[in-house]
């Protein structure tokens, strides 16, 4: 047993833990524990903004499967932090957030930089401690941790008081400990896979719907697998795209509300669904009670509480995705279930795929959003890990990035985290720092964050911010357009910074695309250099994002270009 | 339908408000709430009345389990549970009868009588919400000048 102080407790804790680095910004309330950053092995990445610091943590958690750790001060650094929580919550990636917070004594007394954060945050996070001992850091930490990442992952935040960083205890680092009342594992029902199998053997139109667990579990084998031996066809959520590969001939690409055409076509002419992974979020099936009412739903999930919360499941298997699915897949091997003969369900769906492929009515121009990004796509490397903000060039990416390698792309999909994409493509730059990540970015989302170019330079983490500009809100002006008579309001970014010279001024690359021969040499250079780099794209700002599938209404009522 | 949940959680501060607010922030409505520390002072037993339908109830169950801090969450079956509500009736006396009456009805719904003043009554009344619910409609006519109710308090019946 050791006497040491909770900050230094804190960041041996971490050390133990495995935390190579974290993202933060220093303020009078964590200072103690900043001033262990000295001392101890840990990296420290400054951030301009503690939203930041969290999407970054994100990203690097998403990538890693690893909770990435992001610090800030208490009071406002703790508000700050806050977005960047809930985003993680909603799609469920783990993290850990530390904050500091006044001492013991002053709190409840609105204390100067006092927040009730762990009141503030307790809907967004999964837990929160609030050690008020020295000795009580070590268990947190280690209960933090393993709640962060087990399970359905999620952030974790510990609060921690100034004189608990102060203070001088004699530390335990437990090996074990119980949480009674967590219980992240349960043993899928063997039962139930079998029962899954035979309701997928038996129906006419089978499909899977392949959602964020499948990559949050990294069951790409087992998904592929099972798709080749059942022949069936692979629709994702946006969350889950990636999960199958988007090459693959069984696959259709996400449905939703900016989901593929064939996919939503298929989606919605199925009659049994094997749902993965997935919340069935509105954004994914439209109305509730339209997407239920036609379809047989088989829904594996780690979560209980995913069953039966927005659509009725016939057939639920509890338990990591990635086992229930290794379970199907042994059963499929025993009972030596392989088709090979294309069903007429199977043919439908590829001709149906390659009809959309043919005839979607693309933007005419030589700049329209999907001849650049599948330029993107042809010029990096697979496993090349994407993230994206969120607006319209997260739905182009969703329609015209194809994902190679399963589990490279990520986004905020659950929260819709405008600023999300370009410091999560940092973290995830940190977690896998030999392979090149892209930022697929518009200016609206971009303008949030931007300033994380700062620490990009900084701290020599050298991410590409593939920046569609088309110097508009062009999402909410989608919407003005089409919803709202084109009455434009508050759309219109007007005087929007040069973007080339921004990246300059912040001491990394700037370069402008605005023909497809540009566009090619930037990616090529971009890739090719060890500095930040931000291609600017000028777009058409009326460009709209199609097939479209209003709120509100079902799969099968796409709105298609004209 | 009207469901009780029984819900062992962990004794520590805020848990209460963890609890209520995953009514809130799931759209849930809590119809009545009791605490009260277990004969193992580091749990604590939350009885939670609601109402939806079978499938929400079977949601909100789920998300309570879900909670950390939640140590057992059990639906109750109304019929093999005891379940009961103290309720305080403070009653207004408008004339020498009213007081007798309502002794009367106190005896009759196995209440106490206290506090009994020159202008009103107080009764004290344990037993379910549907009695204390009877009670009430019994007593208005007298005037109910302030009532007390604390939340249904249950216990499923041995061997149930």
């Amino acid at each position: 047993m050791e006497s040491m102080t909770g900050a230094k407790a804190l960041m041996t804790a971490m050390e133990k833990e495995g935390v190579k680095q974290v993202f933060g910004l220093p303020g009078g309330a964590n200072l103690p524990m900043y001033d262990e950053f000295a001392r101890c092995d840990i990296r420290h990445i400054l951030v301009r903004h503690e939203q930041s610091a969290a999407h970054m943590a994100d990203g690097f958690g998403r990538v890693s499967r690893k909770p990435g750790v992001c610090f800030a001060t208490s009071g406002p650094g703790a508000t700050n932090i806050l977005t960047g929580i809930a985003t993680a919550q909603a799609d469920s990636a783990p993290m850990i957030a530390v904050t500091g917070q006044v001492p013991v004594a002053m709190i409840g007394r609105d204390a100067f930089q006092e927040s009730d954060i762990i009141g503030m945050a307790n809907p967004v996070v999964k837990y929160a401690f609030q050690p008020r001992t020295a000795a009580e850091v070590p268990e947190a930490v280690k209960k933090g941790f393993f709640i962060a990442e087990t399970g359905r992952p999620g952030p974790v935040l510990l609060d921690i008081p100034k004189d608990v960083q102060t203070n001088k205890a004699e530390m335990i680092f437990p090996d074990e400990f119980k949480i009674q009342g967590y219980h992240p594992w349960a043993d899928p029902d063997i039962a139930n896979v079998e029962k899954a199998i035979d309701m997928l053997l038996h129906s006419e139109k089978p499909i899977i719907l392949a959602g964020g667990g499948t990559i949050i579990s990294s069951a790409f084998a087992e998904l592929q697998a099972i798709a080749e031996a059942l022949m069936l066809p692979v629709v994702t959520t946006f969350k889950g795209k990636g999960s199958f590969p988007e090459n693959h001939p069984l696959s259709l690409g996400p449905i939703g509300m900016h989901g593929h055409a064939e996919a939503n076509k298929m989606m919605a002419e199925a009659d049994c669904v094997l749902a993965i992974g997935t919340r069935f979020s509105d954004r994914s099936v439209g109305t509730f009670e339209a997407f239920e009412k036609r379809l047989k739903i088989i829904h594996m999930d780690v979560d209980p509480a995913e069953i039966g919360k927005n659509q009725t499941a016939q057939i639920a298997v509890v338990g990591d995705v990635r086992a229930s699915l290794r379970i199907m897949v042994k059963l499929l091997l025993q009972r030596a279930i392989k088709k090979t003969d294309e069903t007429p369900w199977i043919k439908h769906v590829k001709e149906t795929k390659a009809y959309w492929k043919e005839n979607l009515k693309l933007h005419p121009g030589e700049m329209g959003a999907a001849k650049i990004l599948r330029k993107l796509r042809e010029l990096l490397p697979k496993e090349s890990v994407v993230t994206t903000e969120v607006g319209q060039h997260q739905m182009w990416a969703s329609l015209f990035y194809d994902v190679i390698q399963p589990g490279t792309f990520f986004s905020s999909t659950g929260l819709g985290t405008m600023g999300w994409g370009f410091p999560a493509a940092i973290g995830a730059k940190v977690a896998k720092p030999d392979v090149p990540v892209v930022d697929i970015a518009g200016d609206g989302s971009f303008s949030m964050t931007e300033n994380s170019l700062a620490t990009a330079v900084l701290e020599d983490i050298p991410v590409i911010v593939f920046l569609l500009n088309n110097s508009t809100l062009g999402m909410v002006a989608q919407w003005q357009r089409t919803f709202y008579d084109r009455r434009m309001n508050g759309v219109d970014q007007g005087h929007c910074p040069d973007y080339v010279k921004l990246a300059e001024s912040y001491g990394a690359q700037g370069i402008r695309a605005q023909s497809m021969d540009e566009l090619d040499r930037a990616i090529k250079t971009a890739l090719s250099s060890d500095v930040a780099t931000v291609i600017d794209i000028p777009i058409d700002p009326e460009e709209d994002v199609l097939p479209f599938v209003a709120p509100g209404t079902s799969l099968s009522d796409m709105i298609l270009p004209s | 339908m009207w469901a009780i949940l029984s819900i062992l959680v962990e004794n520590k501060p805020g848990i209460l408000f963890k609890v209520t607010h995953l009514f809130r922030s799931r759209n849930f409505n809590i119809d009545s709430i009791s605490v009260g520390v277990t004969e193992n002072p580091e749990y604590s037993k939350m009885t939670i009345t609601t109402y939806g339908d079978e499938k929400q109830v079977e949601q909100i169950v789920k998300q309570l389990d879900k909670m950390i801090d939640t140590v057992k969450v059990e639906h109750l079956d109304e019929h093999k549970t005891v379940y009961r509500e103290l309720s305080l009736f403070k009653i207004k006396l408008s004339n020498a009868n009213d007081s007798m009456e309502i002794n009367k009805l106190a005896n009759a719904y196995g209440g106490k009588v206290h506090d009994v003043k020159k202008d009103s009554i107080m009764v004290e009344l344990t037993a379910t919400p549907d009695q204390i619910q009877a009670f009430e409609e019994l007593a208005k006519p007298f005037g109910i000048i302030d009532v007390a109710r604390t939340g249904v308090a249950a216990l499923q019946r041995s061997g149930a």
